[in-house]
């Protein structure tokens, strides 16, 4: 050990200071031992074989680094132990090598290899913490080896490695910025990464790394926007503000129309109705020139994504939003965030004191928006100065007419305050208040005349500076306020007060004739002591004086030059001597004589007030440059909105797209052209008949849906019918945002061979149009014109389209298409159940059914569970030549295409005295309500006599839960058998359904619970339609584990028989060999619910559930997970 | 993002720096107590300081300051919070977060800022997650651990870190399924010299306590949700369903957290508890002025006011007091002026009161001002706005749990002028 004498000194101080915490024995590791001993002691720690001693000694190194003492003479000891077993010896050993590896780099690089090794451990919290250290040891020469690692665990399975993969970006980046092209492919590759706990992370790298390259987000940037409600907090903030960089330059102004009152804000608190119609006016001719303002969807996306996120608990993301708003959003939305912010002021001080900068900021430019919660910003005694201060900032920017005299009221209780600083501050703020708003000068001033007279000489300061500045404005009205405060140059020792009444009364000595001279006595006479702003004040006021009133201040004026002639003060001295130039005639003074009462007393324009916060908005507001007014360090500069738009359709996601085509390919072949026919008869039919989906266009979100929704009515009715729904419903997926636009220009194709002649035209000036979603609406209006003028021009259907903008823009969000597909779906439950499967299955299973059952309160009864195989299975391929012709089709529901049934027992013979009763899923729709699940009952009578009266009676059932009973079974003679079909709506939950089994002479209380598998109804769906959904249900709707097929599981039967036993679902085809999908609707609320089976090497397998109901998806995952693990 | 962390302590030393990038010399501190010094109050050092290199971003909590050393432009509110969160997850841990038990836990401490950033950027801050990390010291693990040599330290990844809910850990299990409910109301409310309300809001608080087996999913339902006016929520409540059907639905975290905070609307006039009525009078010849108060009840529905507690910051010029409560107790700090009497509960037949006389500095004038008082009372059994839950139900398991829903009002930042 070859440590200095300082070294061990500075030990020293650790070893007594670190060491008490771990009741260490005071004998062992008393003062006296010496540090040497103390570290050897550590090293033979480290040295023994036993995990305890080792721990203990890394223990006691953490506290030593956690204080700042320098342990880096035990590195080499420390980092033998790299590859430790014990897991928390591990931890720690990694804490002291990122510490000290930057010092002791060639040591460090020993443990490199262990970090190698865990990278291929099988335990991704291994492999991601080994990345993590790897990354962090900040050794330059490892710089090849980190980019590897990277590069590997970005395309690592685990998401938790790849979020570690992206927070690594930013260090190799600091470390060495020479693998800066290297590293922005990386963060390419993670930023098309769906999960939203890397989305966050990665978003963080670029803008470490690679913020100017703003192509990037493009392709990701719906993506984003859809994710960010479920991204972690942190995530969140870094998104949001990369957003609104990225909005700033891809977007136009939404307020361009008003950008001319802007620069205006005197107007703007006149109120915005009044100003809209003012300026409707001067805009109309720039409008005519001018396209009018439409606001991009993705534009629009954002803003509606990130509004929910003002109800988050983390201050930083709400401000985050707010600052999003404020520059985003077009001004009539601006509005909501204020309510967050004021929310905010409940917070800790130091939240305030942020969030009130920003909100003095935003309420100079945006009065109205916090002019409601006023009263939130009163100061309370208990407020530190600092927030005080700027509470009263926010209160002066939010003073108008209308309030002025409650504001001024508060004020006066802030003057008699004992924080003078604040009272100080009250003061400017009233002087502030007094030049804003003339109807309260006069008020304002003779407060401030009275506060003259106060005890407290700062008060008085403050008071005289701001006075002298509301004097500059009307003067010869107040000479009485000028004498007053000569008087007060005996007493007030602020230089700046006397400077400033220095100033006043000689720019004023007109209306003072008599004092001013005597002023100047008083204050030649203490000229030496004053101090330099004072003095210059006097050097001024004496030449003013010599200016208009020679005669008496004429000596004066020269004892006072000459005493500053030999000033320590340069400044003063050059102020002496030019003056004298000046104002003393002599002869060699030229031709500026003349002009030297023009030059001192000239009218010099009144001072403006206004708040420091003024124009601070050029900052993002939110950053730390805008609280520190200054650029920051690596601040981005917030972007002008774009003159004209660029290319939206960057934006659109071409993956897509390959899959569309993939599919059509694949799946399609030859069916591709057969329903284009169909297409234009079917729609003119459909427009008349169906007047929902026009209806609820207008209303935005039901539209798409309700149409696709209501296609599996139209299946049955016939081929072409369904045809033109499929279409329809392609087109409304349009709206949903997440469509490529070469898919849209596929729709187009199609249309334009369905419909000739005019329709050509409009279709083209849609596609010119900027944006696809403007294009759908397009669409939607030429739909809508045939209906009331026929065949409308090109011109008009695409104004109704612009206009029904902002309403329907509402569904093309992924998440919001999510939900409200289950509310048109409830209204589609309702209307009369001529559903598709019931008439087919009618035709094969009538017979049968009607002996059975007696009643006629189904059209369509239900049938045994031993027919709808093949019904089902021909009615897939039925449907699958429908629904393929077009990719976008949103699922339908399906009849089930599998069933082997398991039977549950409802009651034992025993228990039912001879009656035994099972029961079964089969799997069928319950027509009478498509909510409920369809439960088989199978009686069988095992008794010696007649069971009568057979019926379900008193059911007792969670709230929400309903059951259609059967039709009582009038009697079941002995050995016989009887089978019936109840309904039961089990709310998507897998509560059991309580009831009683009654005869004519006994009940029995007996329950039902349903296996998960069998909430659900089949849906057909296609790839490109799955992937879609699928897409749209990440985050918190995924679950995902791990499992091991057994053997006999390994085939490709098997595992779909597995599935679909467990669960009622329908398999969706798939390109992949490896890889199984299932898809299917909860029964109650129609939510999807996606499984996928990726099939890894070996036994390893992947299941993925994709569900909103995530109490739902998890035990589905169970459930399917041990039906394949049998 | 956030660089280093240095914990100063009040009297300026430095007793634990964790650095996340290269080490920042704790010299950088320097600028801080410049700052501090400057502002002579600990409340009012500047949250941001910048220094030429670095920017120094602090919070001050339980007598801590907690200072983020930041190279770079990042959201302030960001560090802010985050620091916020920091002090939280001590507390969560330890239970109280002072120097001494950051001192005697300095390890764990450490592991768990190790795992809460990762190269400044926050990584696990979910204090569910970070639990099942670094698992909390108790007495009963110390002892184990010494015995067996087991760790603090999770050997798995958080299951909650890469589930779809992402605030729990799942395989929770109870004896006892019990979910707690508080709902706490607080009234800011600035009373003017007349008595007369000059702001008056209500800010309120629904902290739970779920201990419930499984993955519960919750729905809270309440009578009047249109009193709510402004809400914040946890992470795991749908927003969704909160926008359609005023529902809140939640799968709960383990354990403590703040489900909701809200505002009620401001159109809702705010019921007073309580009144205060008060002679504070200096004359300015004679060294001796004149103090009285008393507290009552105004509209309280009926239920009693305890924990009434009254503080008022007297002015410098006054030296001493000499008061005589009905009932309670009272100090007067003569040095920081301090006055603060521990009233208890408000009996309406006998009004509480504090009468007697203050010594002022002979010579000086009298005081600008009259002192504000500070007041805070509770009142049980009671949500000042009306606000009620109507029924908390659970799906997604089976068992029935054991609920319970408890309604307080407090004052807030409850201040009287004078």
């Amino acid at each position: 050990m070859s440590a200095s004498p300082a070294y061990s000194e500075e030990k020293g101080g650790s070893s007594s200071l670190g060491e008490p915490e771990y009741g260490h024995d005071p004998a062992s590791g008393g003062i006296f031992s010496s540090d040497y001993k103390r570290h050897d002691d550590l090293k033979e720690m480290l040295d023994s074989n036993k995990d305890s001693l080792k721990l203990e000694a890394m223990k006691r190194i953490v506290a030593m680094i956690a204080r700042g003492k320098n342990a880096s003479d035990l590195f080499p000891a420390v980092v033998k132990n790299v590859a430790c077993k014990n897991i928390e010896v591990k931890k720690l050993v990694y804490v002291y090598l990122v510490r000290y590896a930057e010092e002791q780099q060639d040591l460090a690089l020993l443990s490199i290899s262990t970090f190698q090794r865990g990278l291929k451990d099988p335990n991704q919290l291994i492999r991601a913490s080994a990345l993590r250290v790897l990354s962090s040891i900040r050794v330059p020469i490892i710089v090849p080896i980190m980019m590897l690692a990277i590069k590997e665990a970005a395309s690592d399975m685990s998401p938790y490695v790849r979020k570690t993969a992206a927070h690594a970006i930013p260090k190799l980046y600091s470390l060495d910025s020479d693998q800066k092209d290297q590293l922005i492919e990386v963060i390419e590759k993670l930023l098309a990464d769906k999960t939203t706990l890397v989305a966050g992370s990665v978003v963080m790298a670029f803008e470490e790394v690679c913020p100017e390259r703003i192509d990037l987000i493009h392709k990701n940037y719906r993506k984003l926007c859809n994710l960010l409600i479920d991204v972690e907090e942190w995530g969140q903030v870094v998104i949001i503000n990369m957003l609104t960089r990225y909005a700033r330059t891809q977007f136009l102004s939404p307020n361009q129309n008003e950008s001319l009152l802007e620069e205006n804000p005197e107007k703007a608190f006149y109120g915005s109705d009044e100003e809209d119609s003012k300026d409707d006016k001067p805009d109309a001719a720039s409008l005519v020139k001018r396209k009018p303002y439409v606001m991009d969807p993705d534009h629009r996306l954002l803003l509606r994504n990130t509004k929910p996120l003002l109800q988050s608990r983390n201050a930083a993301v709400v401000m985050a939003v707010a600052q999003l708003y404020f520059h985003l959003a077009p001004k009539a939305e601006v509005g909501v965030i204020a309510k967050a912010l004021v929310r905010l002021l409940r917070s800790h001080s130091e939240v305030q004191w942020v969030v009130l900068q920003n909100v003095a900021t935003m309420s100079i430019k945006r009065r109205g928006m916090f002019e409601p919660y006023l009263k939130s910003f009163y100061i309370r005694s208990t407020d530190p100065t600092q927030i005080k201060i700027l509470k009263l900032e926010v209160l002066t920017n939010l003073a108008n007419e209308t309030n002025i005299s409650t504001i001024l009221r508060e004020f006066q209780t802030y003057i008699r305050s004992m924080d003078k600083d604040f009272v100080a501050a009250t003061i400017q703020a009233i002087g502030r208040c007094a030049t804003n708003i003339g109807k309260v000068r006069d008020t304002c001033l003779n407060g401030l005349v009275q506060l003259l007279s106060n005890r407290d000489e700062l008060v008085v300061a403050e008071s005289v500076v701001v006075i002298k500045k509301l004097l500059q404005m009307q003067p010869s009205q107040h000479s009485e306020i000028i004498k007053h405060m000569a008087k007060l140059t005996d007493n007030i020792q602020v230089p700046m007060a006397r400077a400033s009444i220095l100033w006043l009364i000689g720019e004023y000595c007109e209306h003072v004739p008599k004092i001013a001279p005597d002023v100047l006595r008083k204050m030649a006479k203490s000229f030496t002591s004053e101090e330099d702003i004072v003095k210059l004040q006097v050097i001024n006021l004496a030449a003013k004086l010599y200016l208009t009133n020679s005669k008496q201040s004429k000596l004066l004026t020269q004892y006072v030059l000459n005493l500053a002639k030999y000033d320590q003060n340069y400044d003063i001295r050059d102020r002496a001597r030019f003056i004298r130039q000046l104002i003393v005639p002599t002869e060699k003074s030229g031709a500026l004589n003349k002009y030297a009462k023009k030059l001192f007393l000239a009218q010099k324009p009144a001072p403006i007030l206004e708040s420091s916060f003024k124009d601070r908005d050029h900052f993002q507001l939110g950053s730390l440059s805008h609280l520190l007014n200054a650029k920051a360090v690596g601040y981005q500069e917030l972007p002008d909105w774009p003159d004209e738009a660029p290319d939206p359709s960057v934006r659109n996601v071409e993956e897509e797209t390959a899959f569309l085509i993939e599919s059509h390919i694949g799946l399609l072949g030859e069916l591709r052209e057969v329903p284009e026919w169909t297409k234009c008869t079917s729609r003119e039919k459909r427009k008349e008949k169906v007047e929902k989906p026009f209806y609820s266009d207008s209303e935005g979100e039901s539209g798409p849906t309700e149409s696709a929704d209501s296609e599996p009515e139209s299946v049955s009715e016939s081929e072409s019918e369904s045809g033109s729904s499929s279409s329809e419903s392609g087109s409304d997926s349009g709206s949903r945002g997440e469509e490529s636009g070469d898919q849209s220009e596929e729709e187009k194709k199609k249309k334009k061979k369905g419909k000739e002649g005019p329709r050509k035209a409009c279709l083209e000036s849609a596609g010119s149009d900027p944006s696809e979603e403007e294009e759908e609406q397009g669409k939607k209006g030429k739909k809508k014109k045939p209906q009331h003028e026929g065949k409308g021009g090109s011109e008009t259907s695409w104004e109704e389209g612009s206009i029904s903008e902002s309403s329907s823009s509402e569904s093309d969000s992924g998440s919001e298409a999510e939900e409200s597909q289950s509310e048109p779906e409830s209204k589609r439950r309702t209307t009369p159940p001529s559903s598709k499967p019931a008439p087919k299955a009618s035709r094969k299973g009538t017979k049968e059914i009607s002996l059975l059952d007696l009643d006629d309160f189904t059209p369509a009864p239900p049938q045994p569970a031993s027919s709808p195989a093949i019904v089902s299975t021909s009615l897939v391929t039925d449907l699958e030549g429908l629904t393929l012709t077009d990719a976008s089709l949103t699922p339908t529901m399906l009849s089930p295409v599998f069933s082997t049934v398991k039977t549950y027992e409802l009651l034992h013979r025993m228990a039912g005295e001879g009656l035994s009763v099972e029961y079964y899923f089969n799997r069928q729709p319950f027509p009478p309500d498509p909510h409920m699940v369809a439960v088989q009952i199978q009686f069988s009578n095992n008794t010696e006599s007649e069971v009568k009266n057979l019926r379900v009676s008193e059911p007792k059932l969670v709230s929400g839960m309903r059951i259609q009973e059967f039709q009582e079974i009038e009697s079941l003679a002995p050995g016989d058998t009887a089978n019936v079909i109840m309904g039961i709506d089990f709310c998507d939950s897998t509560q059991a359904a309580n009831f009683q089994l009654c005869t004519h002479s006994r009940q029995f209380y007996v329950s039902i619970q349903p296996p998960v598998g069998e909430l659900m109804a089949p849906v057909f769906m296609s790839e490109n339609e799955f992937k879609k959904e699928q897409g749209k249900l990440t985050g918190m709707s995924e679950i995902t584990e791990k499992l091991t097929l057994p053997d006999k599981c390994q085939s490709d039967h098997t595992i779909v028989q597995r599935v679909t036993a467990a669960a009622n679902v329908s398999r969706v085809p798939c390109g992949a060999d490896n890889e199984y999908r299932f898809a299917a609707k909860t029964v109650t609320s129609g939510s999807l619910v996606l499984i996928t089976l990726e099939w890894k090497e070996g036994a390893r397998a992947h299941l993925t559930v994709n569900s909103e109901k995530m109490v739902i998806g998890t035990m589905l995952v169970q459930d399917v997970s041990q039906a394949l693990a049998q | 993002m956030i660089h280093s962390l240095f914990l100063i302590n009040s009297s300026g030393d430095i007793f634990l720096e964790k650095h996340w990038k290269s080490v920042v010399s704790r010299s950088v501190c320097d600028y801080f107590f410049e700052a501090q010094e400057r502002a002579t109050e600990a409340e009012n050092v500047p949250p941001v300081i910048p220094t030429p290199h670095h920017y120094l971003l602090n919070v001050y909590r339980h007598k801590i300051f907690f200072v983020a050393v930041i190279q770079t432009e990042v959201p302030p509110l960001f560090v802010i919070e985050f620091l916020h969160r920091v002090v939280d997850t001590f507390q969560d841990y330890f239970g109280v977060c002072s120097e001494v038990v950051i001192k005697d836990n300095v390890v764990v401490v450490y592991e768990v800022l190790e795992e809460m950033l990762d190269n400044g950027f926050p990584l696990a801050t979910e204090s569910n997650i970070l639990k099942e990390l670094i698992k909390p010291p108790t007495i009963l693990r110390t002892v184990v651990n010494t015995i067996t040599g087991s760790t603090n330290v999770g050997d798995q990844l958080p299951t909650g870190q890469l589930s779809v809910v992402p605030w729990r850990r799942t395989g929770v299990k109870y004896t006892n399924n019990e979910a707690y409910f508080d709902v706490i109301e607080e009234i800011d409310a600035i009373i003017d010299k007349s008595g007369s309300t000059i702001t008056a809001e209500i800010q309120g608080v629904i902290d739970a306590c779920v201990k419930l087996t499984g993955m519960p999913d919750l729905t809270l339902s309440f009578m009047n949700p249109r009193l709510l006016d402004d809400v914040s929520f946890h992470p795991c409540v749908r927003f969704k369903r909160w926008e359609s059907e005023r529902i809140l639905s939640f799968i709960p975290p383990d354990g403590n957290f703040r489900l909701l905070s809200y505002h009620v609307s401001a159109q809702n006039l705010v019921a007073i508890p309580v009144y205060v009525k008060h002679n504070i009078s200096f004359r300015d010849s004679s060294s001796l002025g004149r103090f009285e108060i008393t507290v009552g009840p105004k509209q309280t529905m009926g239920k009693t006011v305890e924990g009434v507690m009254v503080t008022s910051q007297m002015p410098k010029g006054v030296l001493n007091m000499s008061l005589t409560p009905s009932q309670g107790m009272h100090t007067f700090d003569p040095v920081t002026k301090l006055l603060s009497w521990d009233v208890g509960k408000i009996n309406p037949q006998k009004l509480p009161s504090l009468k007697g006389t203050m010594s002022l500095q002979a010579g000086t004038s009298k005081p600008d001002e009259n002192p504000t008082i500070n007041l805070q009372f509770k009142i049980q059994q009671l949500a000042i706005s009306g606000l009620k839950v109507n029924r908390l139900d659970m799906y997604g398991e089976k068992y029935k749990p054991f609920k319970g829903i408890k309604y307080m009002t407090k004052a807030g930042k409850f201040q009287v002028r004078t």
